[in-house]
């Protein structure tokens, strides 16, 4: 067993087994270095033609059927896609990982377009829960209202919902843009690891609750916050920023960002491993 | 899992039976271990409607013990007895199936406790429902099936909870199938899905206050939690306010009475619910998929937030 006496603080924590991973920086060079354009595109992605446009009735399709007929349509060179008749069915759209433009008329059930990078989905209706969950990259805008877990878990892209959504918003997300015209349920952002919460009206208990990283603006009322969230400062630059995102979020142009609160993760959390365990207790 | 479903129509009424099936059909997919039906049909308000049992449903993944149907027989005379015994005249009787009874009943004294603990002094009878309205009508197997067994389709009335049961903590039986009964109040009854984690210490307190328990499920927890609250003078509302603290765990509840419908969420909201509110109709379910069942056309629905109650009259 390691000497704990002997180490400093800083490495205690690896001599005491909590770190096992060693980061090499793999992820940068493999999948984002811009000399290897072939990393960029997925096997069996297809070279699409935003002009070139149809319609999917789905009413009487199972959402599996649905989905590879979405497929079916990219592979011809559709770009653009309408689906007719969604009627609240759960898992449609999901696991596109393509440039596309993709319009549902109606609503959703639970975790439509699940796992998706890359497309700019429209939906003129309503979302049930785990909408958009593991958005890599793309623009998902909602008309009406959305269910629990919206957004949870993406890494990427824009996740709009002009009305307003359940619990959990952005749970342990990992980076992107989520935007609420109207009101958020309890948790928002709970465990939130990075990546940016706009809420436009109110938001309910323990907001950003045990949140690692990210920053979470809020228009309204604040319920109450959650483990280890804290006020900042609202900057000039986040002010600058939230103008433009709430302009081409085409939501909440004309709001008064100035008088948004902006929480944030007080990191005591973060840096639990290098903690006493006497301010192990204060922290949580 | 479990899924839930209920529906109001305010100012009219309607083929709830039918409507609940399908919304309850639509959910089959969170469990058809067991589905049940409290339905609050039109009638002249003079009679008692009692749904009871003598018996278990043995077939389609039942965990009970087989009986002779003799013994439902026998059940059923000693019911009869203590019924002509209490004053209580039977107006009409249905025997849907050996285990499972309707009776209209002539009874004019309001206090249903000493009825009720006659009845079920009869080893292996439960009383389902009892009130001027409500028919609470559960057994084994998904919605089309109960339905069709019991003939639902046609009940008209005005509003209507049901439950599609995935077996979890308690047996697949009809004892643990929900709707429960208000027991014993008069027209009473809630559905459930989730989990209650103080479950035991709430039971033990409020049997030492003399209510009754029918099985070891904790969705019949909340219907004896708001029973007891509005036997000490509570409203069914503040009945359900209080229960968001009362009592522990996850959870999803709608509780009907004669003339409203209400539901209420836990404070973490943990478990589903959609909800579709207008003029005439508010509709509601574990999914939207369940309130596309009989509003196919594009509607606006939402999630009600954490720790809300709301009630509607019809």
């Amino acid at each position: 067993m390691a000497n704990l006496k002997n180490v400093t603080k800083k490495t205690k924590a690896q001599a005491m087994g909590m770190h096992t991973e060693v980061l090499t920086g793999r992820t940068q060079q493999k999948f984002f270095n811009p000399d290897e354009a072939e990393n960029f595109y997925y096997f069996g992605t297809y070279d699409v033609d935003f002009n070139k446009r149809t319609d999917l009735d789905v009413k009487d399709m199972t959402a599996a059927d649905a989905n590879k007929k979405i497929d079916n349509l990219m592979s011809q060179g559709y770009g653009t896609i309408v689906i007719k008749n969604p009627q609240g069915k759960h898992s449609l759209g999901v696991g596109i990982l393509n440039k596309l433009n993709l319009i549902f008329e109606g609503s959703l059930g639970y975790f439509g377009i699940g796992s998706c990078d890359g497309p700019i989905v429209r939906i003129n209706g309503r979302v049930g829960w785990s909408c958009a969950e593991n958005l890599m990259a793309g623009k998902v805008v909602i008309e009406k209202n959305a269910g629990s877990c919206f957004g949870a878990a993406i890494r990427g892209g824009d996740l709009i919902c002009k009305g307003s959504v359940g619990a959990r918003t952005g749970i342990d997300m990992k980076g992107g843009t989520i935007i609420i015209g109207g009101d958020a349920g309890a948790f928002t952002g709970f465990m939130m690891q990075r990546g940016r919460i706009i809420i436009l009206g109110d938001v309910g208990i323990n907001l950003g609750d045990s949140m690692y990283d990210g920053t979470i603006f809020v228009g309204g009322e604040i319920g109450s916050y959650g483990s280890d969230a804290v006020d900042a400062e609202l900057t000039k630059n986040d002010q600058d920023w939230l103008k433009r995102k709430l302009k081409v979020a085409e939501i909440g142009e004309n709001f008064d960002v100035s008088k948004m609160k902006k929480i944030v993760a007080g990191k005591k959390l973060w840096n639990y491993d290098n903690l006493e365990p006497t301010e192990k207790k204060g922290a949580i | 899992m479990c899924g839930i479903a209920g529906l109001i129509h305010r100012g009219k009424s309607s083929k709830v039976g039918h409507e609940l099936q399908g919304m309850l059909q639509a959910l089959k997919h969170r469990g058809e271990d067991s589905t049940g039906y409290a339905l609050y049909g039109d009638t002249d308000g003079k009679n008692f409607i009692m749904r009871f049992k003598v018996g278990e449903n043995v077939g389609e993944g039942s965990t009970s013990v087989a009986e002779d149907i003799s013994v439902y027989d026998e059940r059923k005379k000693i019911v009869d007895s203590y019924l002509l015994e209490m004053g209580a005249k039977i107006v009409k009787e249905e025997r849907t199936l050996p285990y499972s009874l309707r009776y209209e009943i002539e009874y004019d004294k309001k206090d249903l406790l000493e009825f009720s603990q006659k009845i079920e002094s009869i080893p292996g009878v439960e009383i389902l429902s009892m009130g001027k309205s409500l028919e609470v009508i559960k057994d084994l197997g998904n919605a089309k099936m109960v339905c069709d067994r019991y003939n639902l389709d046609k009940l008209i009335g005005t509003h209507a909870i049901g439950h599609a049961r995935m077996a979890t903590e308690s047996g697949v039986d009809i004892k643990s199938a929900h709707p429960f009964w208000g027991y014993p109040f008069s027209d009473v009854s809630v559905v459930h899905n989730g989990q209650l984690t103080n479950y035991w210490n709430n039971r033990r307190a409020l049997e030492n206050k003399g209510m009754r328990f029918m099985s070891e499920c904790d969705s019949e927890l909340i219907a004896v939690y708001l029973a007891e609250k509005m036997r000490d003078g509570a409203s069914l509302e503040e009945g359900m306010k209080e229960s968001l603290t009362g009592l522990d765990g996850v959870f999803t509840y709608f509780v009907a009475t004669k003339d409203s419908l209400g539901m209420a969420k836990d404070t973490m909201a943990a478990k589903p619910l959609v909800l579709y509110e207008s003029d005439d109709l508010v509709a509601m379910g574990s999914e939207e998929i369940a309130i596309r069942s009989i509003l196919p056309q594009e509607i606006d629905t939402y999630d009600p937030f954490d720790g809300e109650v709301k009630v509607w009259q019809i």
